[in-house]
């Protein structure tokens, strides 16, 4: 195959491949954060055969850091990708803006928490709780935008 | 026996400087951090387990202790375990939300004789503690002198600080905390408890309760790098062992035994509101180890995108045919 062709859907979407894995991403990160707070054991969930692992923190900590490793190399490769080849010929769609600018919030409060895991970061009650309460509602409102976008077909990216 | 280090020597150099530190707020990190935290010396050889310590933690910090609400509100679903100590809170051979030091024995041979060793336990007051970094509410809070502490006016009792802790120390009291004025049947359970180094003696220079009313001088407190230097040389005299200097990859608590601490381990009574003295690793470390690659991580992913558009940038000058073009006649 050329190198120059485009391997993307006509309408902007993600490469089929990459959007699987992204879609699956999210859940993973979604599961394994939402693990962070004690509700799957008192919830039942993690009595499900095979489920075990979600009441288990440290398990679903080091499955949330990997999970942000790959979502940050996903996000800076569609990011260049954009700025790229996409420009062009499409650009950011209001969609793509709000859910662009939610993720950005997802991203940054979870890289200030990983800051803080670190011997030696002192935070206060009030910005660990400030930061913890963003990051949830930013999450929150990602998924439910985007549960509305799928529904409403809408992409990140318009044609110009 | 080395010279006893007078408490004064060290509240006088050690406390004054630390304890100012503890009002100090938001990301302030030092390039070696546990280097500024105040440790604990306990020498187990001298304890004689006459609970002085526990009486004077539960006097000065009873006013920090629970007051739950009775009835507790009916909480769902129903498995959700109800933890109520406020009419057990005379219990002190054990960790409770009213008790937060106890003393634990262990019949072992030192030098031959069957001879009964007592240790004080209580919150190890780890450098990186699992219970402050991974709360998922913000309830507890590290001090830059090192010492941990649950607010209990913020804690919903959720009891990840328990389950995350190496030694299980916080203990959980229902029916009282911010839980009751959120969605106290769906979400919450109460608040936890913990030794808090008496975080607020220290602030004032003084130190914490235990400390001043052993009368055996089983233990010291101090800047921790002089501490762990204390806790060495004291186990060389004695031909002893340390414990807590490396543990959950650090703590601000070093015990110094005459045996080893397989053999206390496996002499003590161990379960619920009894921490164990064996093998802790550090959890944390798994994920913190990650840091490097979330650094990497969207370098990587741009570096790739930039490679896939110099190729196509490439490709454009050369004669290629496009994949939707027919094949010309």
């Amino acid at each position: 195959m050329p190198t120059n062709a485009i391997s993307r859907p006509a309408d902007g979407r993600m490469p089929g491949q990459m959007r699987y894995f992204y879609m699956t991403l999210l859940f993973l990160m979604a599961l394994s954060g939402f693990g962070q707070m004690p509700i799957f054991k008192r919830y039942y969930i993690a009595d499900i055969p095979g489920l075990g692992w979600l009441a288990q923190f440290y398990v679903t900590h080091y499955i949330h850091y990997l999970g942000a490793v790959a979502l940050l190399a996903i996000g800076a490769y569609t990011l260049v990708r954009y700025m790229t080849v996409e420009r062009p010929r499409r650009r950011i769609s209001p969609y793509g803006l709000l859910q662009g600018l939610i993720m950005a919030t997802i991203v940054l409060t979870g890289l200030l928490r990983v800051v803080k895991n670190y011997e030696g970061y002192y935070l206060s009650s009030g910005l660990i709780v400030f930061l913890d309460i963003l990051h949830l509602a930013a999450v929150m409102l990602f998924l439910l935008v985007g549960l509305w976008g799928l529904r409403s077909k809408k992409r990140w990216t318009k044609i110009r | 026996m080395p010279k006893p280090i007078s408490r004064r020597t060290f509240l006088k150099s050690g406390l004054a400087a630390a304890g100012t530190l503890a009002a100090t707020d938001g990301l302030a990190a030092a390039s070696s951090p546990r280097n500024n935290h105040l440790a604990t010396l306990i020498d187990i050889s001298r304890c004689v387990g006459c609970g002085a310590c526990v009486e004077a933690c539960r006097e000065t910090n009873s006013s920090k202790f629970p007051d739950p609400q009775k009835p507790f509100p009916k909480m769902m679903p129903a498995r959700v375990k109800v933890s109520d100590w406020s009419d057990k809170q005379d219990v002190d051979d054990r960790l409770t939300p009213y008790n937060w030091l106890f003393i634990q024995s262990a019949t072992v041979m030192v030098d031959g004789e069957e001879t009964e060793l007592t240790i004080p336990r209580r919150c190890m007051h780890c450098t990186n503690p699992p219970c402050v970094k991974l709360c998922p509410w913000g309830a507890s809070r590290q001090y830059q002198n090192g010492i941990s502490r649950i607010d209990t006016d913020m804690c919903l009792g959720g009891s990840k600080c328990k389950a995350v802790c190496p030694w299980n120390i916080p203990q959980r009291q229902t029916g009282d905390g911010l839980y009751l004025d959120l969605l106290p049947s769906l979400a919450g359970n109460g608040i936890m408890n913990k030794c808090d180094r008496c975080y607020d003696r220290v602030a004032r220079g003084e130190s914490p309760a235990c400390i001043e009313a052993c009368p055996e001088d089983v233990q010291i407190i101090g800047p921790r790098p002089e501490i762990v230097a204390q806790a060495h040389e004291r186990a060389r005299e004695i031909g002893g062992y340390v414990y807590g200097e490396h543990e959950n990859g650090g703590t601000n608590t070093l015990y110094v035994s005459p045996v080893p601490f397989e053999t206390l381990n496996a002499a003590i009574e161990k379960g619920p509101g009894r921490p164990h003295l064996g093998p802790a690793a550090d959890r944390m470390a798994d994920a913190n180890n990650l840091g490097a690659a979330l650094l990497i991580a969207p370098l990587a992913g741009a570096a790739t995108a930039l490679g896939r558009f110099y190729k196509a940038v490439r490709g454009k000058g050369q004669t290629r045919p496009e994949p939707t073009e027919p094949p010309t006649p």
